[in-house]
């Protein structure tokens, strides 16, 4: 691992060498755990499916129950109608679920199964739903997937049913964990909005022990709650990557207007996200969420001194590595470099235009990048932190650099997905952790001299 | 206890599929032999994987290698460094390179692509061989592989070897150990003109050196006067694994990925094989006497004996204390192969515990005969489990201690069932005599932890619902 990027630069310009994403299906999937009651069907081989599985359980540490089309030689032949229908009178015989939610892999995507078709055609028990999404691998990433299955629940389920709107928000939170979703609804709830979160992970991938095993647990959001997304007022598309195409579908399918927004980490996206619903719901923000505010601004206060100027490589998924920049900054950090595996230029385009704001300069963006790129910037020219998942840790090593782990996956390490980084209480642990580890740092690196008891 | 269509399966109350009944077998009581091996059916959400996962878990641990997925990104990222396999030298394999087939390469074709990506790994860090896996898109779409790997193999004058490992080919993994053991051949197989001099070391197939395990054997070997030629494929180099045909025996492992492999080699080198074992103290035990044996040296039967003896007798005490402590206890064992059901078997028993349910993802009918044998009457058997029939039978056997993979965990966490690892996720070294103490510490750890008892916090309170 710490030999594969040579000295000086070498170039890099095709495939990828450790890659800073992953294939759609598994965002697909995780965005259909997020429905009540729901099983996430993998149109495709097995080994989709299970690496899904395995993937997501070893970052949530929590049961991911899915299943698969079972291609074999046959299917990827003659075309996987016959699998999928098989598969969806059988899932609803031995699990039951209210509702199936079908990704397709590329393999069936290169054999070009009419999913549309073959659910009309598919036995589906009254009262039951089978939904469905497109989500070719060899397109976008996990985060094109998860924004594709959340559109495809609002094209099939949404519906104005009411001739008035209600007096209630949706909330696409994006694909964070289900630790920021209780936390997004914690505010939300705290200045006594009425809202339908989609979806809602929490209660699902964070599920409490209970000595009893439930094939599909408490949380979610139910089929009547997507239903009722298309008589809302309004909908807040949290994180444009994961959320603007549902919240677009939204407008387009039951004209509920809606306001893209960044993902509410870092001071100024929860700013943001709260004023914009003081604003359209017309409440007043609660003492609550004043004094946690003023923590936040407090603890920087305290802090500040500690991380201020050192410079900091962030990558990961585009909505979260955005807001988690432009929260460094308000910390008075220089994110360095800023990488998303994750394909598309106007992630590039947004993070300048941050740079520019802050008047930082020599800071390198890419979007569609890897993980050999950033390990080789950082050879040229060192950063004090490393902020991502768990897949920096090996140039953290290499370079002798601290990591602050966020985003997703985290595999090595427990707890994260239940605590928020999202919201003031998220900016508080963010700060903790950037400051506790650079802090951390310094002791280790202490002669015994220097080494303090207070800092 | 017969299994029948009409019982309910888990918290569902739905009938179980028929045709999984012929899946479900107990011990004593059935003279049917188990339908294994057998597609999954669709729907099921089954723990079983893909060809291409097969032959990723025997060929990556090659520590010296460029392994190249060809594929779209996900197939890369989900095998990146996910087993624990160590390795003494190169850390070449602990990365991860894809192709990223975007949308035009699926249409156009990716082999241009393949040819710029092999250029550039040889170019960047000059491996001496580069295995190249097939994916499900590729199988489709057509690249020709093996022509592509031909040419590059040519032009760089380096191994380049396809793998031909189109997942959809079979869920079943064997298949996928299949495609990886043609790779390993190609790889091994003597350039003509080359003689490979025969030598009285030893070829460990099978031996993926999870937590230093092949290391510790390699001491045992060393201990009798034997040295290891090379493993197949745990901490070995391109460079040693060309050494295979100079092997005096081969000793088989993992049998689920390797047999295939041993055959070949007996057939073309004339290399005799033999199945060994090192999960647990009996297995070890017994494998290590019949390589003296193998060798016919009284010297080595005599140090293998003399090890055997002193090993049994420092790990004694550990042994009986985690036996005093978990006699009585209840297993349930969910595993890949056959291979490593029979070794936890075993040593389940050794410690006093019970096994009472056992089941495997790519058992073999002759597998399922012999763990038959050694499983009390009562004990339920099923071939590929579904998570609704572990759980059903978690509960309905009261088990105490379930050994599995990542999947399995989550669920008898949830239902109050302690957990160890007894798959590629684990760390610590559980082969030979130390390895039987790791062994036994980890089902005492997750067996006899105190977290239990805070599942009731309270006799009154309610378990807490959302």
């Amino acid at each position: 691992m710490l030999e594969c990027v040579p000295e000086g630069p070498v170039e890099h310009t095709i495939g990828k060498i450790n890659p800073a994403k992953t294939c759609q299906p598994i965002g697909a999937m995780y965005a259909a755990l997020g429905i009540h009651g729901c099983l996430p069907h993998s149109h495709g081989s097995q080994g989709c499916c299970a690496y899904h599985r395995m993937h997501l359980t070893r970052h949530f540490r929590d049961q991911v129950l899915a299943s698969s089309s079972s291609f074999t030689e046959g299917a990827s032949v003659f075309g996987g109608a016959a699998n999928l229908k098989t598969s969806i009178k059988n899932i609803f015989a031995i699990y039951n679920p209210e509702i199936i939610a079908v990704h397709t892999t590329c393999l069936s995507e290169t054999i070009g199964d009419d999913l549309p078709t073959i659910i009309k055609q598919s036995e589906i028990p009254e009262g039951k739903r089978v939904i469905h999404t497109n989500t070719p691998s060899y397109s976008g990433s996990h985060i094109t997937g998860f924004s594709n299955m959340v559109k495809s629940m609002v094209s099939y389920l949404a519906e104005a049913t009411e001739p008035v709107k209600k007096d209630q928000v949706n909330i696409l939170p994006g694909f964070v964990n289900p630790g920021d979703m209780r936390e997004i609804r914690k505010i939300v709830d705290e200045m006594g909005i009425q809202m339908i979160m989609l979806p809602d992970t929490s209660g699902v991938l964070d599920a409490p022990q209970t000595n009893k095993y439930a094939l599909f647990p408490d949380g979610g959001t139910t089929v009547d709650e997507i239903v009722d997304t298309g008589n809302s007022s309004l909908t807040l598309a949290l994180g444009s990557w994961a959320s603007d195409a549902a919240g677009a579908m939204l407008v387009e399918k039951c004209n509920v207007p809606c306001i893209p927004l960044r993902t509410p980490i870092g001071l100024k996206a929860t700013d943001d996200f709260i004023m914009t619903l003081k604003e359209k719901c017309e409440v007043d923000v609660p003492k609550s969420l004043t004094v946690e505010r003023g923590q936040v601004v407090d603890t920087l206060i305290d802090t500040h001194f500690h991380y201020q100027g050192k410079k900091v490589a962030i990558f990961g998924d585009p909505d979260i590595v955005i807001s988690l920049t432009e929260f460094v900054l308000t910390m008075g950090m220089i994110p360095k470099y800023v990488l998303t595996g994750t394909p598309g230029s106007r992630f590039e385009t947004e993070v300048r235009k941050m740079f520019e704001e802050y008047q930082v300069e020599g800071s390198i963006v890419k979007a569609d990048g890897d993980l050999f790129e950033l390990h080789q910037w950082i050879k040229e020219e060192p950063v004090d932190l490393l902020m991502g998942t768990t897949y920096g840790k090996y140039i953290a090593r290499a370079e002798d650099i601290p990591l602050v782990r966020v985003g997703f996956p985290i595999l090595d390490r427990a707890v994260h997905p239940l605590m928020p980084i999202t919201g003031y209480r998220g900016c508080l642990r963010l700060i903790e952790m950037v400051s506790n580890t650079l802090l951390d740092r310094r002791d280790r690196d202490a002669s015994d001299e220097d080494y303090e008891m207070v800092l | 206890m017969e299994i029948t269509c009409s019982q309910v399966i888990g918290g569902t109350n739905s009938p179980c599929l028929a045709e999984r009944q012929n899946s479900i077998i107990t011990a004593g009581k059935t003279k049917n032999r188990i339908h294994c091996a057998d597609d999954s059916i669709a729907g099921a959400v089954s723990q079983r994987a893909c060809v291409f996962c097969g032959a990723r878990v025997v060929l990556n641990p090659i520590t010296d290698a460029a392994h190249l997925v060809h594929g779209p990104v996900g197939c890369a990222s989900y095998t990146w460094d996910i087993r624990g396999s160590l390795s003494s030298g190169s850390e070449m394999f602990r990365n991860s390179f894809s192709t990223d087939l975007k949308e035009r390469d699926v249409i156009f074709g990716g082999e241009k692509k393949l040819t710029l990506c092999i250029d550039e790994i040889v170019q960047k860090n000059s491996p001496p061989a580069i295995f190249v896996y097939a994916t499900c898109v590729v199988g489709i779409i057509g690249d020709d592989i093996i022509a592509v790997c031909k040419a590059a193999s040519q032009k760089h004058g380096i191994d380049v070897i396809p793998v031909e490992s189109s997942g959809f080919i079979s869920g079943n993994k064997i298949i996928g150990y299949r495609a990886a053991g043609n790779a390993l051949i190609h790889l091994i197989t003597p350039k003509e003109g080359e003689i490979i001099q025969k030598t009285k070391k030893i070829n460990f197939l099978g031996e993926y050196n999870l937590g230093g395990e092949k290391w510790l054997v390699e001491r045992y070997l060393r201990e009798m006067g034997i040295e290891i030629n090379v493993a197949c494929t745990g901490d070995s180099t391109v460079a040693s694994l060309k050494q295979v045909p100079g092997g005096f025996l081969n000793l088989v492992q993992c049998t689920g990925s390797m047999h295939y492999v041993a055959r070949l080699l007996e057939e073309e080198f004339g290399t005799p094989y033999i199945d060994v074992n090192f999960f647990g103290a009996y297995n070890t035990s017994d494998s290590l006497r019949r390589i003296a044996q193998e060798y016919g040296e009284p010297h080595m039967i005599e140090a293998a004996e003399h090890l055997i003896e002193r090993e049994t007798e420092r790990i004694r005490p550990e042994i009986e204390y985690y036996r005093t402590k978990l006699t009585g206890k209840r297993a349930a064992i969910y595993v890949g192969g056959a291979f490593k059901a029979l070794a936890i078997i075993r040593q389940l028993r050794e410690l006093g515990v019970e096994i009472v349910f056992c089941g495997t993802q790519t058992g073999k009918p002759e597998d399922y005969e012999q763990i038959h044998g050694m499983l009390n009457p009562g004990t339920v058997m099923v071939d590929d489990a579904n998570p609704a029939e572990i759980e059903r039978f978690l509960i309905e056997k009261k088990v105490d201690i379930m050994a599995g993979g990542v999947k399995e965990r989550t669920l008898a966490h949830k239902l109050g069932v302690g957990f160890v690892d007894h798959n590629h996720d684990r760390k610590d070294c559980l082969a030979g005599f130390d390895g039987a103490i790791n062994f036994a510490h980890e089902v005492y750890v997750t067996c006899c932890s105190p977290v239990w008892k805070q599942i009731r916090a309270h006799p009154d309170w309610e378990v807490y619902h959302e």
